[in-house]
């Protein structure tokens, strides 16, 4: 059994107890599947089943109407898979595609962590869903939980030969912190029972596993699509010459924070050092376990790698890591971003193949009225051609095209409605939604449902000012654990309440600064009548090239957090 | 008047129970006690008992619904009124000897579904076709048959009695009555010819009726004396999802509602506006307030079709005349007599009511129905009967009830309708008492329930009562419908009973959850040793729901899991449920 490595006298949480009886992440999950008088499993197997790469979740619009119909809530599951970089065959595709139509609620959600989401899994399909999803080699294993999640990549397509690499990288490195337990295997897939009351060991995490979730990523410059600083875990790609020459690691940053509770917060990484690529296995590896034996076990608030070095500081951490790798790494290489979100339309590769990004309002695949997502990707995915690429923004690339088939694959786009970029403005495609209600436990507002809403509202006031198709990044999350990265946007929406939410004011475009809360519990109206005088402002009095976040920071609206160097 | 006010109330309360031929006999019954100067001063006349049973009349009930029993009831009260001892026995508890030792036996009998008896009176059927039947050598007998004749095997239950007691010995008072689902005048008059046909008792043998003097003990509510009820709460227990409507229904009972788990709750529906305003529709120049005459009475047209008429059932007389009227071959084809088409029957009155057969097969032209001609073919408005989902230990003076709603339907529909309105909230109801489905009288017994669909109404009740009553024996229950997510009746409250160990077990059959289809009865048989096991440590076994294949394939299961597990050939499992079912650990509550 851990204890806590600060000394504290407190009681572990209780996870950490369910952790340790838990066989290797068994727990009663065989019994629970098997238990046909509800649709919900057994308390302590919804902790442990994240680590499977699911969670138990209910349609919240009518668990009051079904309470009062005696029903249980409705309850249904979703499933995350593990995809490395976000980097999917068309194969892959159009199983998910058929998943979701069968056992799923017919959509698919793309996440910011560039993974798949199948909502409205219920229990006795859930079974059949892994096994789906397994035919096609794609598997769910610590896609949630206190382990390491799917590793991020960038999305370069200029650099063809680097992405790919990277995504290798990516790869290698989701595989070497992958959890050593079967369970997944025994219970989703048929795999042999395990015998006896131990489960297997595991050499990198221990019985209990990470104190609370790990979250590592590759990012190329000059795109910090995948928000580098708001990682756990990060490796900043240094190009010379065109080659991959190592990557300059970055730890400690973390989003989720809690309402009311000041000892939670979101925090951006520390640069560390540099490390030539073929030790990012190592170093990688060193850092979570260096936050697997001092993290805090007792309070899942404060269990995140942030608070580890924020506690003790960035020396400290350094010390310790440098300790355990044997001695110390090399200085960062230099590096810059310069941009952030996704760029939209056709994109050439040095080798000559087509990429075509295309904006996904909400990272939602779904039949619309107008754009037919669902059926419109079946239909490139049946082509067969290349490759479709999730970004960390929530859309989606269909890369690796040959030019001869670039016709084609436009017509399709068409037809199906699926060119929003072509229109959208800046704020629209830009703007990010977490799932939010009705389907997320943790949601306290809208998200995903109004995201669009917002964002044309937000548009409006632009123009109502001059700043016609004006570029500025919203996020909005329905609780403040921070999926959508709300605290790195200029504009974060953070939920409170139904139709509530704080107003998060004074990030830079690259996510490389912390916006700050601005005015708490607002609803539309309060936000918008807040946000007018602000951009009326920043139209009148913004340098050159001045983002709003820089104007609203400059002019003292925020301030923004100290930052520990 | 020389009468105090007390015995004047008693009279009339007397007189409020005595019909039409038990007030003549009053008379004079009365007429000649004071003749004889038998009323002394002081007497008693609230303890006149009645008369030891000596060898007399019997009247048997095979009932299913009610009907039988009632009427059953109507005549025990006039021959008694006629002076005759008199008993009324259910065909549950009847048995050989009682039968033979009759002078007079009365049966009264339902026919169910394909020409079946009624539930209760499965055993009795076994007992009169075979080796221990009853020899009758000094019985007099009559028969009335009640029976619907849309279906093909009409009255059969009712011609089977005549037969065997005949064959058997016994000597026709009577001819045998088969009576449609419009019997109340042919009852009246055969209750008439009975009393009647019966030789009278001796004069100093007579004391009618029994009563007490005040407080009058309220009477249940029953089937001619329905009572308005408040309706406290109509709450859908289906998923929004669900594609057929389930709703738990409370309703304010109070006096002359002391029922006990088991029973049923009669409810007079009234036909929704939208069928009546169609049906008027196809009567020419009709109008809704103009009066019209059906047999002796005369009402509006609005009130014959709203409340007075069924509009939502169809039968066999409205359809042969429309058959008629319209020369639909259609239709014809749907009448056909023969077995294979009192299926089709089925299957077409079960998705029509009386304005889609009008607008589907229009009358010819000079062929029009007037409103009296119309009306004169359709059958009065029947009450109908729901298992009662509730026990009196737990929930007190309320009355819960599970009815599945069927679109159109003039009883579930005018629930709903009153359940959900802002005034007015109240539907005549009365006590329907189901005696031969009750818990086993030892608490201690384990139960086992099968009841799928709104079947599981009066599980709900069981469950209920022996929780609250501290009943040490078992519970187990197999319900089934199509879907988990959307129709598990009662989720919230099985779960609960499970973790409070009222419930022990919990089977579930969702059909069309998957590919291939799962009923209980594939349930029962998964589970077929350790129902072996609760039977032979004396478990009650129970079943309600679907009269046509759910009961039926249910019994196979049963069977195969007496034949497998007790290593019975199939004759043999058959009379053990047969055994079972005579011990009243067999019970069915079917439709």
């Amino acid at each position: 059994m851990s204890k806590s490595p600060n000394g504290s006298t407190a009681p572990l949480s209780p996870v950490e107890g369910i952790k340790t009886r838990s066989r290797a992440l068994r727990g009663s999950l065989v019994e629970s599947l098997a238990n046909p008088v509800t649709g919900a499993i057994a308390d302590d197997d919804t902790q442990l089943i994240k680590f499977h790469g699911s969670y138990q979740q209910d349609d919240r619009d009518v668990r009051e109407e079904r309470r009062q119909q005696k029903l249980e809530p409705a309850f249904s599951f979703m499933i995350r898979t593990r995809l490395p970089g976000g980097v999917a065959t068309p194969q892959q595709w159009l199983a998910l595609d058929a998943i979701t139509r069968e056992f799923g609620n017919g959509t698919l959600k793309l996440t910011t962590r560039q993974a798949f989401q199948v909502h409205g899994v219920v229990k006795r399909h859930l079974r059949d869903t892994f096994m789906a999803m397994n035919r096609v080699a794609i598997d769910c294993i610590a896609a949630c939980g206190d382990v390491n999640r799917n590793v991020m990549a960038g999305i370069n397509p200029a650099q063809s030969a680097v992405h790919a690499e990277i995504h290798a990288y990516a790869r290698g490195l989701s595989e070497h912190l992958l959890p050593h337990t079967r369970a997944y295997h025994e219970i989703w897939l048929d795999g042999e029972k395990l015998v006896g009351e131990v489960g297997e060991a595991e050499p990198l995490y221990g019985p209990t596993y990470l104190p609370r979730k790990f979250k590592a990523a590759i990012v190329l410059p000059p795109h910090n699509d995948v928000d580098i600083y708001t990682q756990d875990l990060g490796f900043i790609a240094i190009v010379e010459d065109g080659q991959l020459v190592g990557f300059n690691l970055t730890a400690g940053g973390g989003l989720g924070a809690t309402h009311g509770e000041s000892a939670t917060f979101p925090r951006l990484a520390n640069l560390i050092g540099f490390l030539p690529k073929e030790r990012l296995n190592e170093v990688a590896a060193t850092v979570m376990t260096t936050q697997r034996d001092f993290g805090d076990r007792t309070n899942r608030k404060h269990a995140r790698l942030k608070y580890t070095i924020q506690d003790r500081g960035v020396a400290w951490f350094k010390e310790e890591l440098f300790r355990r790798l044997g001695g110390p790494l090399a200085a960062p290489k230099p590096f810059s971003f310069t941009t952030r979100g996704d760029r939209f339309g056709w994109e050439t590769g040095e080798d000559g193949r087509l990429h075509l990004t295309l904006r996904v309002p909400g990272g939602r695949i779904v039949d619309g009225p107008t754009a037919k997502w669902m059926a419109g990707l079946r239909a490139y995915a049946e082509l067969g051609l290349g490759e479709l690429r999730l970004t960390a923004n929530q859309n989606l690339q269909l890369a690796n095209i040959a030019a001869s088939e670039q016709a084609k694959v436009n017509t399709l786009v068409t037809e199906y409605g699926l060119g929003i970029h072509e229109a959208a403005t800046p704020v629209a495609l830009d703007a990010i939604a977490c799932v939010a209600l009705p389907t997320c436990a943790l949601a306290m507002a809208e998200a995903e449902r109004y995201i669009m809403d917002f964002s044309a509202r937000v548009d409006t006031l632009l123009t109502s000012h001059g700043l016609d198709r004006e570029r500025v990044s919203v996020r909005i999350t329905g609780c403040p654990n921070g999926c959508a990265r709300p605290y790195v946007a200029e504009i974060g929406l953070v939920g409170k309440a139904p139709g509530r939410y704080n107003l998060m004011l004074g990030a830079d475009a690259l996510g490389t600064r912390l916006n700050t809360l601005y005015r708490e519990n607002l609803d539309e109206t309060a936000i918008l009548a807040a946000l007018d005088p602000l951009i009326a402002g920043w139209a009148a009095g913004r340098r050159a090239g001045e983002t709003f976040g820089d104007w609203t920071v400059r002019n003292g609206v925020v301030v923004p957090p100290a930052v520990e160097a | 008047m020389p009468l105090d006010p007390a015995a004047r109330a008693a009279l009339d309360h007397l007189a409020a129970h005595l019909g039409p031929a038990g007030l003549w006999w009053a008379a004079g019954y009365l007429a000649g006690l004071a003749q004889a100067g038998a009323v002394a001063a002081g007497a008693n006349v609230g303890n006149v008992a009645a008369p030891a049973a000596e060898a007399g009349v019997l009247v048997l009930t095979a009932s299913q619904t009610g009907n039988a029993r009632r009427l059953g009831e109507k005549l025990r009260e006039a021959l008694a009124a006629a002076g005759h001892a008199v008993k009324v026995v259910g065909a549950a508890d009847v048995n050989a000897k009682q039968l033979a030792a009759a002078r007079t036996l009365f049966a009264v009998a339902s026919t169910q579904g394909e020409g079946e008896p009624p539930d209760e009176a499965r055993g009795l059927w076994e007992l009169l076709a075979g080796r221990k039947a009853p020899k009758f050598a000094d019985t007099a007998f009559a028969v009335f048959g009640l029976g619907d004749s849309s279906y093909p095997l009409f009255c059969e239950a009712g011609k089977f009695l005549d037969e065997r007691f005949a064959t058997l010995g016994a000597k026709r008072l009577l001819d045998r009555v088969d009576s449609d689902v419009e019997y109340a005048d042919e009852a009246e008059a055969w209750v008439a010819a009975a009393v009647a046909a019966v030789p009278a008792p001796a004069v100093r043998a007579v004391a009618p009726v029994t009563f007490s003097f005040a407080p009058v003990a309220v009477r249940d509510a029953d089937k001619d004396h329905p009572r308005e009820v408040g309706i406290l709460a109509a709450q859908r227990i289906v998923a929004r999802q669900a594609d057929r409507a389930v709703v738990h229904y409370e309703l304010e009972a109070g006096e002359g509602f002391a029922y006990e788990p088991g029973d049923s709750l009669g409810v007079w529906p009234l036909n929704p506006a939208a069928v009546v305003a169609r049906v008027a529709a196809h009567l020419p120049g009709a109008v809704l307030d103009a009066p019209v005459v059906r047999g002796k009475q005369e009402r509006p047209l609005g009130e014959w079709l709203g409340e007075q008429l069924e509009i939502t059932r169809l039968a066999r007389p409205f359809l042969e005349a429309q058959a008629e009227r319209s020369g639909a071959a259609e239709l014809a084809a749907v009448l056909d007599k023969s077995p294979a088409g009192g299926a089709r029957l089925q299957a077409f009155v079960a998705n029509a009511n009386v304005a889609d057969v009008l607008e589907r097969f229009p009358v010819q032209a000079g062929r029009e129905w007037n409103a009296g001609e119309l009306l004169a073919a359709l059958r009065p408005l029947a009450p109908r009967l729901y298992s009662i989902a509730s026990s009196r230990a737990a929930v007190g003076e309320e009355v819960h009830l599970t009815i599945a709603s069927v679109d159109h339907g003039a009883a579930s529909g005018h629930l709903w309708q009153r359940g959900t309105a802002a005034n007015g909230n109240t539907v005549r109801a009365y006590l329907e008492r189901n005696t031969h489905f009750r818990l086993p009288a030892d608490a201690s017994q384990d139960v086992i329930m099968i009841g799928p669909g709104t079947g599981v109404a009066p599980f709900r009740a069981f469950v209920q009562e022996r929780g609250e009553t501290g009943a040490s024996g078992r519970n187990w229950l197999f319900f089934g419908a199509r879907h988990f997510d959307t129709e598990f009746l009662y989720q919230l409250e099985w779960q609960q009973a499970l973790k409070d160990g009222r419930l022990n077990r919990l089977d579930l059959a969702f059909s069309r959850d998957q590919a291939q289809k799962i009923y209980v009865q594939d349930r029962l048989r998964e589970q077929a040793a350790d129902l072996w096991s609760w039977l032979q440590g004396g478990a009650s076994l129970y079943v309600c729901g679907d009269a046509t294949r759910m009961a039926p394939d249910v019994h196979a299961a049963l069977r195969e899991m007496a034949q497998q597990q007790g290593g019975l050939d199939a004759a043999a499992a058959e009379a053990w449920l047969a055994e079972l079912a005579a011990t009243k650990r067999y019970l069915r509550d079917v439709y």
